[in-house]
């Protein structure tokens, strides 16, 4: 008998933790490792912030640096924001980096559509910003990227260096565990803000 | 062959047309009467002796107080290294047409339609002659000097 049972509570020990010498009158033993308490809301955010998808384009210079942000040496991925989406349909994220003209300015608003809620928009650099090196002469420069689609966070530089737009990953992780899981600033944005004739 | 053997060669055949000609310099050109300009062309590219069967670029200028357009044809040999040549052709700046060379090479396609797009010069026989880098529904040619920058664009302000 005492053979055939010590093997039993062996594999039993080995299958469920919870047998395993838990103290069930210490709250954080009784239950070991299995349970987690959170809010529903910092749950979704916590998914969300952690897995954010941005989307593969670019439009000038500061694309290559938002190439080298991705690649190896510093390794966007360390933060969960680097698996680039060819498609709007999957992405959560778009960094709008480089000069956005007025003949791409349309199809970036067109784009912005077509990704799914969440969304959110970072604007990369002075070009995407202010029109940066263009702002005074720059016939065909959108003054920002932001009078067609909302933007999040704006990194600025020219170009940012990688670190710069990290930093701007990190904040907007912060800004999206700010947020509440019911009240998503884009839903309730109002394009009419910032251009006031825009209309489709 | 010397450009200036080139030059020399050209005269010889087009004389009402070659206007003016420098083949010394930084940038040997060549001014021409802009109707004949497929003609030159087309002889400076099959002449076995000269062979300036390489297009670098097409381009122009707008000279607004002259009132006139110049478009300027830059080309080179694969075959002779010393051989490049720029062409210039000066059109009115009021209904600027020149005949394309589009036949002739096969670069000379967008090369054109930029110069369109940004100088407002018509080129004649082009199988595509629409804009190349500005919407379609662009109003004006960016590089004349009396360019007026755009209020906005399809409701979204410029400034
Ligand atoms: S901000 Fe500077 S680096 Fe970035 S796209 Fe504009 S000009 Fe290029």
């Amino acid at each position: 008998m005492s053979d055939s049972h010590n093997e039993n509570s062996n594999k039993e020990n080995l299958t469920n933790p919870m047998t395993k010498s838990a103290n069930p009158n210490i709250p954080g033993e009784r239950y070991g490792n299995q349970v987690i308490l959170t809010t529903l809301n910092d749950f979704f955010s916590w998914a969300k912030a952690s897995s954010i998808w941005p989307m593969q384009f670019g439009l000038a210079c500061c694309a290559i640096e938002m190439m080298a942000t991705a690649a190896t040496g510093f390794d966007m991925d360390r933060f969960g924001a680097a698996v680039f989406r060819s498609s709007p349909r999957q992405s959560d994220l778009m960094i709008v980096a480089g000069t956005v003209t007025f003949k791409m300015g349309e199809r970036i608003k067109r784009l912005y559509e077509q990704m799914p809620e969440p969304k959110y928009v970072l604007a990369m650099g002075g070009c995407a910003i202010n029109g940066g090196p263009y702002s005074l002469y720059g016939y065909h420069v959108v003054k920002g990227v932001d009078r067609y689609i909302p933007v999040d966070i704006f990194v600025p530089g020219c170009p940012p260096r990688p670190e710069q737009l990290l930093e701007g990953i990190i904040k907007l992780q912060e800004l999206i565990r700010q947020k509440e899981l019911l009240k998503r600033e884009s839903m309730i944005y109002d394009p009419k803000r910032n251009s006031p004739k825009t209309n489709q | 062959m010397t450009l200036n053997e080139i030059v020399q060669k050209l005269i010889s055949k087009f004389p009402d047309n070659i206007l003016d000609s420098n083949p010394e310099g930084v940038e040997p050109f060549i001014k021409v009467a802009p109707s004949d300009i497929f003609d030159i062309i087309k002889f400076l590219k099959e002449d076995p002796e000269i062979d300036l069967s390489f297009l670098n670029l097409i381009t122009g200028v707008d000279w607004n107080q002259d009132n006139r357009i110049e478009v300027v044809y830059h080309l080179s040999s694969v075959a002779f290294q010393s051989h490049k040549l720029a062409i210039h052709a000066f059109l009115d700046r009021k209904a600027p047409r020149i005949p394309s060379i589009c036949g002739l090479y096969g670069a000379a396609n967008w090369h054109e339609r930029e110069t369109y797009d940004l100088l407002g010069v018509e080129f004649e026989g082009h199988p595509d002659m629409r804009r190349m880098l500005l919407p379609d529904d662009w109003e004006g040619h960016p590089l004349r000097k009396d360019y007026q920058f755009p209020e906005e664009y399809h409701g979204i302000k410029w400034a």
